[in-house]
Parts: C-alpha cells; structure tokens; sequence
C-alpha cells in the first residue's frame, strides 16, 4: 500500500496522531510524513479536521434534520448550481445527491426545531427549482463517525494476563 | 504449610504458582495503571461474530455438540489448514474443537506422556507448557533461546537437551513472549533430529495470522512432519476471541482419538455457542481480521522504535503482539524493573522470567493498546530509565 493511503487510513481515525507518531508507526522520516501531509492539505485530498462531540453530554441541546429534496435539474448544470445554493448556508452541514426517490439530502443544524423550520420554510423551499422538501428530526444520536454515543467503550481486559 | 497441605498431591504441590500471577495481584493494588502487561487483543470479537452467536442462541442453540464438534466447525478448518498451511486433515478423524489452546495442550500431554518421559520446551516461552508436562507426570526440559538468535529454536540447543527420554517437542511461534518466529529453513534444519528421536512435535499456533513479516510456516507441512505433530489453532488473537475459549488440534487420527477419549470424559464438548461463532469468524471474518492485524503492525512499529530512542535493545518482534525488550543495562532484574516501572511510573509490563529463566533481563511489553497509551507508556520508561542511571 503508498505511504499517502497508509497516513490517510491512519489519520481517518486519530486526526491528532502527529507527524513524530505516524513517522514511526510507518518508520518513515517525520519530514517526509509533515511534507506529504501539507501536500494533501493542499490538493484538498484532507479537506480538514474536526472533532466528534456528544453536545448533549456537554449540556448544549441541539437540534439537526435531514431534509429529503426534490429539485428540477437546470439545463447544462444538471443538479450542481442548485446543491451549491444550498451548502453555501451556514447551517447546513452535509449535502449528498441520492438516487430514488428524491434528489438531495440535506442535513442542517440549528438551535431549536424553530430555527430549523425557518430555514426550510424560509431559504430552502423558496430557492428556485425546489420543487418539494420532506424534513426529518433527529430524536437520538447512537453513532456517528464511529463513535457510538452511549455506552464509552472501556476496555474489560485484565490488566496482566499470560 | 497450610492446613489441607497434606490432603494435596505431590504433583501439584511441586508446580510453583504462575509468576504472572503474582505480578497481576500487585498490579491490581495499583491505581492508574497504563498497561502493557495484557495478553490478549485489545479489540472486542468482531460484531459481526458476535451477532452470529446471538442468532444461534435465538434459534435454540444450547444443547451439547458431538464430542469432536460441530461437522460444520470441523469441515471450515480442514479448508482454513488447507488454505493457509496446505495440510489435509479429516475433519471427522484429525480434527478435535477444545475448550482453547490452552485445554489441546493438557490432554495432548496427558495422552502422550509416560510417567518419567521428557518434553521439550523452548524458553522463553507460553507459561504452561511446563506445568502441564508435570501435570502429566513427565519432566519439562527447558531449552533456552536467545535475542540473538531472534529466540529462533537452534539445532545444537536442541541437540544437547535431547536424551532417550525425550517424547515430546514444543514449538510455539509465532512465540509468546519475545514475538519471534521460524521461517521455513529455521523449522527444516530442526526435521531430521525430531524424526531421528522419535520425536512428536506440539505446535502451538495460535499466533499465526500475527506474522507481520515473512510468511507463516507450520512444522507440519514439511516433508515426514505431518504424521508427528499436532497442530494446535484457535480463534483467541486473530478474531480477538480470547473469552470464548475455543480452540482446535489436528494431527494424525490415532493420537485425536486419543486426546478424544480425554476430552468426552472431562469436557464432553466445548461450548456450542463459541463453536457457532467460530463458524462465522471462519467464513467471514478475515476482513476484519486483516484490519486488526493492520493495526497491530502500526503499533509494533511505534513501540520497537520508540523503544529503541529512550535508548532500549529491542529485538524487532515478526510475529504475536509482544516485544521483549532487554533492561539488563540497568543492572536490574526484570522483576526489580518491572516493580519499578509500575510503583514509580504506573506502567504495567510482566517480567521476562515469568516466561522461563532465559527470559531474565528483558521484559514484555504487549502492544495491544492504544496508540497514546503506548507513547505515554515509553515514555514513563524512559523516565525511570534516566532517574536510574543518574542515581
């Protein structure tokens, strides 16, 4: 497997690893690693880094929604130009094209079921070419990015063992 | 001498207790613990083994199996040898599901020992070997191993430990402790002194998808060797499977009838329920596999270079999930580091001479834990290894 493959796997799911740590796990220069990792920063192959939050543990209710949308392609742009007016918004976290039986899936987050309402009633549904949107709450959270939510995964091992 | 001290055999009595243990009791007295002292994946059994069992407990799953287990069990690991070692095994005559590894080697010694007749038992090592040689009234000759030999078993090692007594060879690599293993030449130059003693060859092989160079050879494949070993698998470490306690051997017919006999009078039948789950690991497990094993790789890498700049001799381990790093530039034994290392700095490692005497001077370090844990563990060591030599 490429170095470049080995970094991106390893870094989907420890962001923080740093450039020392992964130098010796692929027993590269840590040079080399800091370079290809800048390199793929540049050419957009890592877009970013974020970090998974239980808001809920930290006692700040949210509410998110996942909109089903049915919009009518624009001529030469397809479904493009219309999904780039719709991620523009601040509020909207995730915009995927999907086949059947609507066309983009919008997740959008907000403050309060009302703040969502309003962007939908207010931004989304008026945007020319939308045809229609079906919105979904979120009423609980199990897993996201791997991390599931409820139970921390402690680890049950005796601490020695032959 | 404590009061039913008579009421127990001669035996037992002679077995010391397992050096792991004590170290386990001082461990657990302390808070805070990184530990690197596991030995086991640090992975739970894949869900998708997980849920297979469920579903045959929901389908009324609970009843005894055959002694020998499940057909279909058997039949998946005839194919698993033939697809990984290249050796044919009957799955009704050759093949017997155990309780673990651990339960194939105390009724293979039982079936095999004469009162008085010696086992070979390569050092450092698993620690069970022995005690169950004594077990079953027979004599553990140790023979020792050496870093720089990469704990390869060497012929003139073997060669001198072998009398007209001896009966039965341990080989067990990938090896717990040190993380060494055999290559094929290694294993072919040790052939013609096991067939001209007669020897039969217990082959431990339970660390064998952890090859992480090189390819994964059992003794039994080479020429004249199938008929005088016994190979013993499980699904504890590449399915990250360690509380279900199941486990095979596979050798010739007379000896599995022989070590059935054994296990129909004192198990019956290991549990149906890990038997279930063994099927789906088989059939479907090896992708997930190949991710942990991907993992282990990573991490093997980052505890032997990491051990190797706080200035640490460490053998470059090939197999298992353990390095075996040397402490003897500190002058401490390895009990004497070990105690530190957990009183001053709360990192759990086991001594090297729990694994055998040879083992003194080094410790092992299981690097089946997270990658921080592992970095801030090194580091510790590094600590005390400095405070030591500046005092």
């Amino acid at each position: 497997m490429d170095l470049r493959k080995r970094v991106l796997e390893l870094m989907e799911h420890d962001a923080r690893l740093s450039a020392k740590t992964l130098a010796t796990m692929l027993e590269e220069d840590e040079e080399v690693i800091q370079k290809l990792i800048s390199k793929m920063e540049k050419e957009k192959i890592i877009l970013g880094y974020n970090t998974v939050i239980n808001w809920e543990n930290a006692g700040c209710e949210g509410v998110t929604a996942m909109i089903d949308v049915k919009v009518t392609p624009v001529r030469d742009l397809g479904f493009n130009s219309i999904a780039e007016r719709v991620y523009r918004f601040p509020e909207v976290r995730c915009v995927y094209l999907m086949s059947g039986t609507y066309d983009l899936s919008v997740v959008v987050e907000g403050k309060t079921m009302k703040d969502v309402a309003r962007f939908v009633s207010h931004k989304l549904s008026t945007l020319e070419h939308v045809q229609s949107t079906v919105t979904h709450f979120v009423l609980k959270r199990y897993k996201q990015d791997h991390f599931i939510f409820e139970e921390p995964e402690e680890d049950k091992r005796l601490v020695v063992s032959p | 001498m404590s009061v039913m001290d008579k009421y127990l055999s001669e035996v037992v009595k002679s077995i010391p207790p397992s050096g792991i243990r004590k170290f386990f009791d001082l461990v657990s007295q302390t808070e805070g613990v990184i530990s690197l002292g596991v030995g086991e994946p640090d992975f739970v059994t894949p869900w998708h083994i997980r849920e297979a069992c469920l579903y045959s407990l929901e389908k009324g799953y609970t009843m005894y199996t055959s002694n020998s287990g499940l057909p279909e069990l058997r039949e998946e690991i005839a194919r698993y040898q033939q697809r990984t070692n290249g050796l044919d095994y009957d799955p009704d005559k050759q093949i017997l599901i155990t309780v673990g590894v651990s339960e194939a080697i105390d009724i293979a010694l039982r079936a095999l020992i004469e009162p008085g007749d010696e086992v070979l038992v390569p050092e450092p090592c698993f620690v069970s070997y022995a005690p169950g040689a004594v077990l079953a009234y027979g004599k553990a000759v140790p023979v020792e191993t050496f870093a720089d030999d990469q704990y390869r078993l060497r012929l003139d090692s073997l060669a001198e430990k072998i009398s007209p007594r001896s009966k039965v060879l341990f080989l067990a690599y990938p090896n717990n402790p040190t993380g060494g293993i055999m290559d094929r030449e290694d294993l072919m130059a040790l052939v013609d002194i096991i067939i001209k003693n007669d020897l039969i060859v217990i082959s431990d092989e339970i660390y064998s998808e952890l090859t992480y160079e090189g390819e994964h050879v059992s003794i039994a494949s080479l020429p004249g060797m199938k008929e005088r070993t016994l190979v013993m698998n499980g699904f504890s470490k590449a399915f990250a499977m360690t509380g279900w306690r199941i486990g095979y051997v596979c050798g010739h017919s007379d000896i599995i009838g022989a070590l059935t006999k054994i296990h129909q009078y004192t198990i019956m039948c290991a549990p149906i329920m890990a038997q279930k789950a063994a099927i789906e690991a088989l059939r479907h497990g090896e992708e997930q596999m190949r991710k942990m094993i991907d993992d282990y790789n990573y991490r093997r890498k980052l505890i032997v270079n990491s051990l190797r700049q706080i200035g640490m001799d460490c053998f470059e381990p090939r197999g298992a999930f353990y390095c075996f790093p040397s402490v003897s530039k500190t002058g401490l034994s390895s009990e004497e580091f070990c105690e530190r290392l957990l009183m001053e700095e709360q990192v759990a490692a086991v001594p090297g001479n729990a694994f055998g005497s040879s083992g003194e001077g080094y410790i092992r370090c299981c690097y089946a834990a997270s990658v921080s844990n592992i970095e801030e563990a090194v580091e510790r060591m590094g600590r005390l290894i400095e405070r030591h030599n500046n005092a």
